[in-house]
């Protein structure tokens, strides 16, 4: 008779292998492996005492005051980039989202669709970036969800997250409250985000040391908030960049804007590989920046608060609300001429000699 | 990385601005065609014409290589992608020039079809190497100086034996094109399109050199100034042929003297004559028909001619009746007299190619020139 071989620990399950690992259809099947792929990769990332209820929803405390709330899916290629990844990507988008109605953001929701075959290893490298976001941001991840798609019809992962947020009393934010007059502020350097991606697109690869400038923004608007209660807009120059966002404003709120080209804070690197690839940096994403529009009085004082920030160091002011129908932006070159700034056509196509 | 701001100095650019104001002469125009589609980008995206006297005016010239690719053309490209199952790899702005039945690249690829954007011949290669069951197609376009790359794609895929690559090529020529509109009857008897020199493109000339302009200054007596891209080669460009003008004098001279000389780059120009030969003629939008303007394969390298290949018959196919982009591409017209323009027409949704690509003269000016209002504008033209 050979030895008793060794019994089997009761409840055991194999962890999940976060080095070799893959994704598998099973992960969001509903069954015990998507039960497993939360509890060890998400639930202990992200863990809070809303997640420990481990139910479907997460049940929340009314807040005082007026909510907000706003949602975001990343899709960004490549999923690494140099100064972030999609996961704290999609922890600051959505935080900017809300902040950028003068809230401060309570909750974030977080659904994932990941694709059959994308490695565990780097899943958690994104998750794991996520939670260090979020919690440096202080807001916490409170509900989630996991699809599974076939190999090929993803790439890799999207995420979606949602936030919801709190206006403090005697703030009124809002895209069409500009007025003819009024001061518009950048909070920095314009463009980091869409180079640093595009340095690393397959068919582009060149090298840079633009890092992204990802970013939770809300510290910075509540100070800013508190300098300057009277801010007018603000919005964060994501997908389109500075020209898209004043246009945006611009029609919303029936006024023409007028920028000075001189003013507009552009890293001499950005505006080159800009040249270089036959884009405009106006038009280039930015995931840590805000644009504000406030009363000329306030521009000053609101300058200071941000300078104050380190996410503000680079502020300026670069131009103002006029008075135009048309709700048309108009540049003063450099050289002194005067453009249209126009909406961004299409994707931002490059020129070919 | 810094190569950008010394070509951009607001305070340079302005004491250009007032010699060339105190030199041009009151009781004339001076009727300046920059050639290059990359001129007209500039002047508009940074707002030069404020900072000119009246005096000068532009006529914006047919040197934007989408601008000028006939519909039958774009056609044969989806044709390619769509019905031959090949990965076509074209250019950016190509994707969105419209072609026949309000079809373009970019709706043939939302459709299915294999189309890929490439920056350079290179990636078409690549794209070919990587891909050995699929028949890829580069759609070559574009002046001369995007025709060496192809002739280096060619020559690559022949030394490697890449069976499945071809090229749809489709380069044109700057000085045909020029003499075409120079012999134009417009300009040369009935003289509507007034036509005093030329700015001409300098990236083209860092190929060619600037020889081959030296016939049009002596023949019809037009002063040609080589000039770079950025606005202060521009202002430069514009105060050099104000005093040839001024001077009665019709030379080439040369702006851009940091990249172009009179031979141009003989080994790039070797190497086009390898690969290449003059199509005998090749219908241009705008000009139609121009003789010994583009460029074929050669026999040598026939087997990578994709046009042989998949045996591309050529369709002429008219612009649509309103746009107005072939008297535009001659000078005849501006863009806002088109009457689609701006409103039919527009770059998201465009009609004409001069709306499509940023080098178009109907899209610089809707995109840099709105907020003047169109009276502010017609008469700054």
């Amino acid at each position: 008779m050979s030895a008793n071989p060794k019994p089997l620990k009761h409840g055991y399950i194999r962890p999940l292998d976060l080095k070799h690992g893959k994704v598998e259809m099973s992960h969001g099947g509903g069954g015990r492996a998507m039960a497993q792929l939360i509890d060890e990769l998400f639930q202990q990332a992200f863990d809070n005492p809303w997640l420990r209820q481990a139910n479907d929803q997460a049940l929340l405390t009314r807040p005082e005051g007026r909510i907000v709330m706003a949602t975001d899916s990343h899709v960004v290629s490549p999923l690494f980039f140099p100064g972030g990844d999609i996961g704290s990507l999609s922890v600051h988008g959505t935080i900017n989202d809300v902040a950028t109605s003068g809230a401060r953001p309570l909750w974030l929701s977080a659904g994932f669709i990941l694709e059959e075959g994308f490695p565990l290893a780097d899943l958690k490298r994104i998750v794991d970036s996520m939670a260090t976001a979020a919690e440096k941001a202080r807001v916490p991840i409170v509900t989630g969800d996991t699809k599974v798609v076939e190999r090929g019809k993803g790439d890799g992962v999207f995420i979606n997250t949602t936030g919801v947020g709190v206006v403090p009393d005697g703030i009124e934010i809002s895209g069409d409250r500009a007025r003819p007059g009024d001061r518009i502020l950048v909070s920095g350097y314009l463009g980091d985000h869409g180079v640093a991606i595009m340095s690393l697109r397959e068919n582009l690869s060149f090298s840079t040391n633009i890092v992204s400038d990802s970013a939770a923004l809300h510290d910075l608007i509540a100070a800013m908030l508190q300098a300057a209660p009277d801010i007018h807009c603000l919005r964060d120059p994501t997908r389109g960049g500075l020209a898209s966002t004043l246009n945006e404003i611009a029609r919303q709120s029936g006024v023409g804007m007028a920028i000075r080209e001189e003013d507009i804070p552009i890293r001499e690197e950005v505006d080159a590989a800009c040249e270089l690839l036959g884009l405009d940096p106006l038009y280039v994403a930015n995931e840590g920046k805000v644009v504000a529009i406030c009363p000329a009085a306030s521009a000053d004082a609101l300058l200071a608060a941000m300078h104050l920030h380190p996410l503000g160091l680079d502020a300026a002011i670069i131009g103002e609300v006029i008075e135009d129908s048309h709700g048309f932006v108009q540049m003063e070159t450099s050289f002194g001429g005067r453009r249209n700034v126009d909406w961004l056509s299409g994707e931002q196509l490059p020129r070919i000699c | 990385m810094k190569y950008v701001d010394e070509f951009r100095d607001g305070k340079v650019a302005r004491s250009l601005a007032q010699t060339i104001a105190a030199e041009v002469r009151p009781e004339r125009r001076y009727h300046l065609m920059e050639f290059c589609g990359g001129h007209t980008h500039a002047i508009s995206r940074y707002g030069l014409r404020d900072l000119l006297p009246p005096e000068i005016r532009f006529i914006h010239g047919p040197g934007c290589p989408v601008c000028v690719l006939p519909i039958g053309r774009i056609d044969s490209a989806i044709e390619l992608a769509r019905d031959h199952g090949v990965i076509l790899c074209s250019y950016g702005d190509t994707l969105r020039v419209p072609a026949s039945e309000r079809m373009s690249l970019l709706r043939a690829k939302a459709e299915g079809a294999d189309i890929r954007m490439v920056y350079s011949s290179a990636d078409a290669l690549k794209i070919a190497r990587d891909n050995p069951e699929r028949e890829v197609v580069f759609f070559a376009i574009g002046f001369e100086t995007t025709t060496p790359p192809t002739a280096v794609a060619l020559r690559q895929a022949r030394t490697e034996g890449l069976k499945n690559f071809s090229v749809f090529a489709n380069h044109v020529l700057t000085p045909s094109a020029i003499q075409n509109i120079l012999e134009s009857p417009e300009v040369r008897e009935l003289g509507t399109i007034p036509l005093d020199g030329f700015i001409g493109p300098s990236h083209v000339s860092t190929i060619i050199g600037s020889r081959p302009y030296e016939f049009f200054a002596e023949e019809f007596q037009k002063p040609v100034v080589i000039a770079g891209f950025e606005p202060l080669d521009v202002l430069q460009s514009v105060l050099m042929l104000v005093r040839q003008l001024n001077e009665g004098r019709a030379e080439v001279e040369n702006q851009f003297s940091r990249a172009v000389t009179r031979e141009g780059n003989l080994k790039a120009q070797a190497l086009v004559a390898e690969v290449f030969e003059l199509r005998d003629r090749f219908e241009w939008r705008g000009l139609g028909e121009v003789p010994y303007s583009a460029l074929r394969i050669r026999e040598a390298y026939r087997d990578l001619d994709a046009e042989v290949r998949f045996d591309l018959p050529y369709r002429s196919v008219p612009d649509h009746k309103a746009c107005e982009c072939g008297t535009i591409l001659r000078g005849l017209k501006q863009p806002q007299d088109c009457k689609v323009f701006g409103t039919v027409c527009t770059p998201d949704n465009p009609l004409g190619s001069c709306m499509v690509s940023a080098e178009g003269a109907c899209a610089a000016y809707y995109t840099y020139g709105q907020f003047k209002g169109s009276a502010e504008v017609a008469e700054a033209s």
